[in-house]
């Protein structure tokens, strides 16, 4: 395990909360001294993950390793790694010098080396003087440089920190940001860091693994994980995205808005559906000529200080959003074009929705734990398993639950210039992906109805019959 | 002249509240034998209860203040233990399990006295427990834990859940963690539980009179009961009970300024 310079191993680790999977096969290898970022939506999972490798919860399946040692069933005061809470958790009831010292005096160091390790940290987090305060009267800056300070000074060979500026302000944010990183350099140790500021990330990392519903779904450097996402929610969640569904036609060769782009990407076949993702910044901009790939009109522009944010609308009915250093009216007749090296394509996780369900009459299929009317089915009896196949668009949503044969909720909202692409988590749990021109909020409870012309049913053979 | 009307009448009902007490505190500083006549000031009853001497019908009052101060001692104590640590296992349980213990906590605080002292009593006999100091202890411990449990909970309330884990992170056992960083922060939580649980142990008759036995156990409530019922109170019960009224007025001043503070602290964080 240790022959490489690897400090933290995760190995196929899952975690369920009772019913609810938090973690499904999580593998991780975190490098000595490398600052990681585990970055996701609430609920992804990322502070189940940090609470792994501390101690406080233990995975159900997979193994976790540092410095090489199986931790799996290692209590938590005997890891050696340290933790920043995200709302400090300092003890009320001890003043600033004995909240830092209180991992020393546990582990019995002499009392003049406390005192020069304590004061030493003191100085590295800026809270010089600040020894006998009570925590209390302290504000939420300094009570987290004592919470850095209290993990720090017992010299963990990995220090985790769970969103630790999350209750700052903005520009006290910005300031422990830059301390945080310098405080890395010079101590030298592995930090492993849990936020859901992608900002915060990208400022922060050596390394972003970027996770959602308990998946990871990329890891790499801030700029791998900005300029090559590997597919639509890594795209949406960091930075700002124009995605399209579109199709390869062969290699370095794609078609997205009606229109054919050289780009550079290779090995898709040829006529795959894709997804494409293109920064706003990638796209160019220039009053009305025919020099562009594509033409549009400009429908609103709003100044960013540093740049122009641009709304333009393709006569296709595309929208897109571009950001450029000079601005372009509403109104603005313009054209466009996107250079091959601009264009990430990524592989699409799925064309259609497909679910595995039980034919419960002749004409009724169950499926997301509800019972669905369907065309009568040649050759499937009542009770067969079978594979329903329904296309993105052609799944209704309905505001009010009742209206639909099964309910669910609005977990993730994905707009793909023409059209928007929702995941609605049905109330078996299981998702169900949804095209729809119609404008619905996060979280919004909807009912689902399906046409039954529109789904697929195939037999599921059953394995050995 | 709306607030003068306003004070004498707050005025009037703190005296009726009071005027027992004070008649009591008044005439523990004369000789007569007679509780209502003031034969002229003296310290001599005072003199009598600390010398230990006098016998009233039911034995020796000092033994009987003796066995008081005993058993609201270790039932405060004992339920002080007990119901903090029912409390964590309360705050740390969920859903049903956790509301369904709540209201079993609840019931014997509004349970009368009465129907307490005589099931406990039926328990005792049932389970052969003898009838004497242990049954009397049991039983003390037993309604004043509820009322640590109500005393700690809201202490855990406050507590950031994350400190416990924290102390965990930085090396402590979860023994150390309990006794170097949840105790400490619970404690206020826990010395009210104790104050309250001890006046309440001395103040009780209704289960102590059950659960006593016959073996001629007197807690200083039993000893006024039968020294009452045997013919007069015995004169040395006043200074008794002057003492008595005062040192639970000051626990409860304690009690108060302690919340007063908590509270005035809280509102400065904020």
């Amino acid at each position: 395990m240790s022959e490489d310079n690897t400090i933290i191993s995760i190995e196929h680790i899952s975690k369920k909360f009772g019913d609810k999977r938090v973690l499904d096969d999580i593998s991780l290898s975190i490098k000595k001294g490398e600052f990681v970022t585990i970055l996701g939506p609430s609920g992804c999972g990322k502070t189940t993950t940090l609470r792994i490798i501390a101690g406080f919860e233990t995975p159900d399946e997979g193994n976790l390793y540092i410095g090489g040692n199986l931790m799996n069933n290692v209590q938590p005061h005997k890891r050696p790694v340290n933790t920043v809470f995200q709302r400090y958790a300092l003890f009320p009831h001890l003043n600033v010098y004995d909240n830092i010292a209180f991992g020393l005096k546990l582990q019995g160091v002499a009392k003049d080396e406390i005192e020069t390790r304590v004061m030493r940290v003191l100085k590295m987090v800026g809270m010089t003087d600040y020894e006998w305060r009570n925590v209390d009267s302290l504000s939420g800056g300094q009570q987290q440089r004592v919470a850095i300070a209290r993990a720090i000074v017992n010299r963990p060979t990995v220090l985790l920190l769970d969103e630790p500026l999350s209750a700052l302000d903005h520009k006290m944010r910005k300031d422990m940001q830059i301390e945080l990183k310098q405080m890395h350099r010079t101590l030298g140790i592995t930090f492993v860091y849990v936020t859901h500021d992608q900002e915060e990330a990208l400022t922060l990392s050596d390394t972003v693994v970027v996770m959602n519903e308990g998946v990871i779904q990329q890891i790499g450097s801030p700029t791998d994980i900005y300029n090559e996402p590997v597919n639509c929610f890594v795209a949406d969640f960091i930075g700002e995205s124009n995605i399209f569904n579109a199709t390869m036609i062969e290699d370095r060769k794609v078609e997205f808005m009606g229109i054919e782009f050289d780009c550079v990407d290779e090995g898709f076949g040829e006529n795959v559906p894709v997804d494409v993702v293109v920064r706003p910044e990638d796209i160019y901009i220039m009053p009305r000529t025919d020099k562009g790939q594509f033409d549009g009109v400009v429908s609103s522009c709003i100044f960013k200080g540093v740049h122009y944010e641009m709304i333009v609308n393709t006569p296709d009915g595309y929208e897109l959003m571009i950001q450029d250093y000079n601005p372009f009216e509403a109104g603005m007749e313009v054209s466009m074009i996107i250079k091959p090296n601009d264009i990430q394509v990524m592989r699409k996780e799925r064309v259609c929705n497909s679910f595995e369900g039980v034919m419960a009459e002749a004409d009724h299929v169950e499926i997301l734990g509800c019972e669905f009317e369907c065309k009568p089915q040649e050759g499937i009896a009542a009770g067969d398993k079978v594979r329903v196949e329904v296309d993105f668009d052609k799944v209704d949503l309905t505001d009010d639950k009742r209206d639909g044969v099964c309910d669910g909720d609005i977990t993730f909202i994905l707009y793909k210039a023409d059209h928007y692409h929702l995941t609605v988590k049905a109330e078996n749990g299981e998702n169900i992906y949804v095209d729809t021109q119609d404008v619905w909020e996060d979280r919004d409870i909807v009912g689902i109805n399906i046409r039954p012309e529109d789904m697929r049913i195939t037999k599921i053979e059953e394995a050995g019959a | 002249m709306k607030k003068f009307f306003a004070r004498a009448f707050l005025a009037l009902i703190l005296l009726l509240l009071y005027a027992p007490l004070i008649f009591i505190a008044i005439s523990s500083f004369t000789e007569s034998r007679v509780l209502g006549n003031w034969t002229g000031f003296s310290t001599k009853l005072y003199g009598n209860l600390f010398s230990g001497s006098m016998q009233g019908a039911a034995g020796s009052l000092m033994t009987a203040v003796y066995n008081t101060l005993i058993i609201a001692l270790i039932a405060a104590l004992v339920a002080t233990l007990l119901g903090t640590l029912a409390a964590i296992g309360i705050f740390y349980s969920r859903g049903r399990a956790k509301n369904a213990v709540m209201f079993l906590n609840n019931i014997p605080m509004v349970n009368p006295d009465v129907i307490t002292g005589v099931s406990l009593f039926l328990l005792f006999v049932f389970l052969g427990i003898t009838q004497g100091y242990v049954s009397v202890i049991l039983a003390h411990i037993t309604f004043c834990t509820p009322y640590v449990v109500l005393n700690v909970l809201p202490k855990l309330h406050q507590m950031n859940s994350n400190t416990y884990e924290a102390a965990l992170d930085l090396g402590a056992t979860p023994g150390q963690a309990l006794r170097k960083v949840m105790i400490p922060q619970l404690l206020p939580g826990m010395l009210t539980g104790f104050i309250l649980s001890f006046t309440m142990s001395l103040d009780d008759f209704a289960v102590t009179f059950f659960t006593r036995g016959t073996i001629g156990l007197e807690t200083l409530s039993t000893y006024i009961y039968t020294d009452a019922r045997k013919g007069g109170l015995t004169p040395e019960l006043r200074p008794l009970m002057t003492i008595i009224f005062i040192v639970v007025f000051a626990l409860l001043v304690i009690i108060n300024i302690r919340q007063e503070r908590a509270a005035k602290k809280k509102a400065l964080i904020k």
